[in-house]
């Protein structure tokens, strides 16, 4: 009879050893593949409004000037241009969607020790849920602005829109995993509670841009964001229950 | 003598879930410097690098 080993400090056991192994392959092979995917979505579809947006920020062309008329000619600069700007874009589209993946991979962990199953096609819901908590719901209050745009202070405005993103994760927690329909229905009422309080706003309108090119960025940058996070969320469970096999 | 060795199991595995925790929080917090780096950061560097992204990306940029 072996007298059992005593640890000072809590040993990892072979099992939590794996679970962490699962965190960080899932988070960092799902958050740089869908990344990476993702910019080259936004350099085909979102950066172009971007570059066409500081012409007009530039005053390169001016939208509401002329002769009493607003009309200005369309048309983006090439992306060809600059290449090392979209190799920043790249890069930091693969750092930030590898910081959600492991937000949402923390919350495969937390949902599996629950007794809740992971699957790639649940992963796709998680996914979805993951674009209204950080891109639908905040853009419902502060929607998504271009470059020359001018808003209140950025200060405020990156505090309403963590906490918006915050409230919605919860929320759509308690809607999904909550005991009972009386979670849910305060999950509902956390999940409205940023827009009762309402986004930070100036009392003026000032956009220099057309109205055509400010709502063309936004519903593209809400089309790109739901795509990539769809991925994100297959990628992360495809990772993850392949290494709960392995 | 089998008393004992529940007692065992209880305490390995409530180390476990311990050990777990401690993971599932590193994730988190690794998550969050990730995140304030490339969006949240008001270094001009870094404001200019990831200019395009946090636009594409909706977050308060400026």
């Amino acid at each position: 009879m072996t007298p059992p080993t005593t640890c000072a400090t809590p040993c990892p056991s072979p099992a939590t050893k794996q679970m962490l192994k699962q965190i960080l392959t899932s988070a960092v092979f799902a958050g740089v593949s869908a990344g990476v995917l993702a910019a080259f979505l936004q350099l085909w579809l979102v950066v172009p409004l971007i570059m066409e947006a500081e012409l007009y920020e530039s005053g390169a062309r001016v939208h509401f000037a002329i002769d009493g008329s607003t009309q200005s000619d369309r048309g983006a600069p090439s992306v060809w241009e600059e290449p090392l700007r979209h190799i920043y874009t790249i890069g930091f589209s693969a750092v930030t969607f590898t910081a959600y993946a492991f937000f949402m991979v923390a919350g495969f962990a937390l949902a599996a020790r629950a007794g809740y199953e992971i699957t790639p096609r649940r992963g796709i819901v998680w996914g979805l849920c993951g674009a209204i908590a950080v891109v639908i719901a905040p853009a419902i209050g502060m929607p998504p602005e271009l470059p020359g745009a001018i808003g209140a202070e950025v200060g405020p405005r990156q505090v309403w829109y963590l906490a918006t993103v915050a409230c919605t994760l919860i929320g759509i927690a308690a809607i999904a995993f909550g005991p009972t329909g009386f979670v849910a229905l305060a999950g509902v009422v956390l999940m409205a509670v940023p827009h009762l309080i309402g986004a930070p706003h100036l009392d003026a309108y000032f956009g220099v841009a057309p109205s055509e090119l400010a709502s063309e960025f936004v519903a593209r940058v809400i089309g790109v964001a739901l795509v990539s996070w769809v991925l994100l969320g297959l990628f992360a469970a495809m990772v993850w229950t392949r290494s709960e096999e392995a | 003598m089998t008393k004992n060795a529940q007692a065992i199991a209880q305490t390995q595995s409530k180390t476990r879930i311990d050990a777990d925790m401690m993971g599932i929080a590193g994730a988190v917090l690794l998550g969050l410097t990730l995140l304030f780096a490339a969006g949240f950061a008001q270094a001009s560097v870094l404001h200019d690098t990831a200019h395009d992204m946090r636009h594409a990306m909706s977050f308060p940029c400026h």
